[in-house]
């Protein structure tokens, strides 16, 4: 479970996060959404200590990442797995070197042993026979199954993804989405994902916390934003008046 | 005022923690002597060609001038080109190219994984990355940048050769004979000198540029050509100041 506490960050004069509690919690997709430029990537940066939050503290099951020196943030990070919004797969190496590359730097495991678990993640999210291609000659969605094996590799405890289904189409962002619930459910992973696709909202949004304008404006279950029928948060979910107008129209 | 201290506070703060304790040295060797090979085996066509030409220009220039004065003899040419490449052109030149070609090269590959959050997700790994991404450069270029100059110098002298022979000035014997007359370690010692400092101010500044990019790729552009300038007009005082201390 991550939980943070009143989390304020700015950038230069600009207030983008005043002021965000949550907790997250195990074995659980939880979302963050918003409408682009709401602040999801910053609280998701601040939760992994990429940004420095100027205020607040985040709890990773009881340990205080923001009272923690180099060192200590470095054992925390080994059971953090991240998919970046952009993927961030490093393009000079193929695609098993990316994924084996945390092995290489943090274990001892021999070649044989190194390969096994890259080959067993690659499969996981169902990429065999890519290993020696590199990032550049990678679809979207491959590139997003990459980074998802990557970020597991280590058998983290805590799971971070960043729109893990922008720029893919409909049906490959639902596959990546159930992808994403499975590995959650089967290891127990804490699951935090920033998304604006109501498709996911709807799909895996066991938790849904709701940023508008820095703050949390909302939160609970996929179930129980169906039953909103005003506000920023039905603003968002029904954005056009044709949603709007099937959402009001509709029984329940 | 304020920015450039701002600035080379920040580029010691980097540089500091480039050669902090590596978490697994293998790892760090092999991205070195990776680093080495490509700025190595990149750098040695354009390098040799040029080191190449040099010579032989300094030898037909001094062979025109030596001509007028007709007391010189004209082996001296050799002794001349053999100065000449290892006290100033091999190093200058060759670390003028460098910051052209390996300078930018750092500078943008840098930029590029700083912008696609590469370096990002160096750093949740848990992976030291001023360590990781900037030491391996900067020791793979002090390391290389030296025999890249040694090279330049052989070449040079070679380029020398030819030259006086197509033109007619020397006989082979009489050159190899300049190029070994009054031969002085200390010239080869000043020499190495230069370049492992340049090796050492190219590198860092441009990992120094590259690492720190914000933006897009117009930064990107922005920064290797700074990184190319910069350390041009760095490299350039501090030959300066090696040949006014040591010479
Ligand atoms: N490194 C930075 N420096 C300055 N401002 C930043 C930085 N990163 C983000 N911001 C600002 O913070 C705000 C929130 O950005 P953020 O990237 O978190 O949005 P987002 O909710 O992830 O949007 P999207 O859905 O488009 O990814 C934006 O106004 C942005 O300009
Ligand atoms: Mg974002």
């Amino acid at each position: 479970m991550i939980e943070i506490k009143n989390i304020k960050k700015n950038f230069g004069s600009q207030q983008v996060l005043k002021g965000i509690s949550a907790s997250f919690e195990n074995g659980k997709c939880n979302l963050i959404i918003g409408k682009s430029g709401s602040g999801k990537t910053v609280t998701l940066k601040c939760m992994v200590g990429l940004f420095e939050p100027d205020e607040g503290t985040i709890m990773y099951d009881g340990r205080n990442i923001t009272e923690m020196d180099f060192h200590a943030r470095k054992d925390i990070r080994r059971e953090i797995g991240m998919l970046f919004q952009g993927t961030a797969l490093f393009d000079s190496l193929t695609v098993e070197e990316n994924v084996q590359f945390p092995l290489d730097m943090f274990t001892n495991q021999t070649a044989a042993e190194k390969l096994e678990r890259v080959n067993f993640c690659l499969g996981r999210v169902n990429l065999p026979n890519t290993n020696k291609k590199y990032p550049g000659e990678l679809s979207g969605g491959m590139k997003k199954r990459v980074g998802i094996a990557r970020a597991i590799v280590m058998n983290p405890k805590y799971l971070f993804c960043d729109e893990p289904n922008s720029g893919l189409d409909p049906k490959t962002a639902i596959v990546i989405d159930h992808l994403i619930k499975e590995i959650t459910l089967e290891y127990n992973m804490t699951t935090v994902i920033n998304t604006h696709d109501m498709n996911s909202v709807m799909g895996i949004g066991d938790k849904v916390v709701f940023l508008h304008e820095g703050l949390k404006y909302w939160e609970g279950t996929n179930k129980q934003i169906m039953e909103i029928t005003d506000g920023e948060l039905f603003d968002f979910i029904f954005a056009s008046d044709f949603l709007k107008d099937l959402r009001r129209n509709a029984k329940y | 005022m304020l920015k450039i201290f701002e600035q080379l506070g920040g580029f010691l703060t980097l540089m500091y923690s480039a050669f902090s304790k590596p978490e697994k040295a293998q790892m760090y060797w092999k991205e070195t002597f990776r680093q080495a090979k490509d700025i190595g085996v990149g750098s040695l066509p354009i390098i040799a060609i040029v080191s190449t030409f040099i010579g032989g220009v300094s030898a037909v220039q001094f062979a025109y001038q030596f001509r007028s004065i007709s007391l010189v003899p004209m082996w001296w040419i050799g002794s001349i080109v053999r100065k000449g490449m290892i006290l100033e052109l091999a190093p200058t030149v060759s670390a003028l190219l460098l910051a052209g070609k390996v300078g930018s090269n750092i500078a943008s590959e840098l930029g590029t994984m700083r912008i696609s959050e590469q370096i990002d997700a160096y750093e949740i790994m848990g992976v030291n990355t001023p360590a990781y991404l900037i030491g391996p450069k900067i020791a793979a270029s002090v390391i290389v940048v030296p025999m890249l100059v040694v090279i330049a110098v052989a070449l040079g002298i070679v380029g020398g050769w030819g030259a006086g022979l197509l033109g007619g000035f020397f006989s082979t014997t009489e050159y190899f004979r300049g190029v070994q007359d009054g031969f002085d370690g200390y010239d080869v010692f000043i020499m190495l000198v230069k370049a492992v400092l340049f090796g050492f101010t190219l590198s860092s500044i441009s990992c120094y540029k590259g690492f720190t990019v914000q933006g897009g790729a117009v930064e990107i552009g922005k920064s290797s050509t700074q990184a190319v300038v910069l350390s041009s007009i760095v490299m350039m005082i501090v030959n300066f100041f090696v040949a006014f201390l040591l010479l």
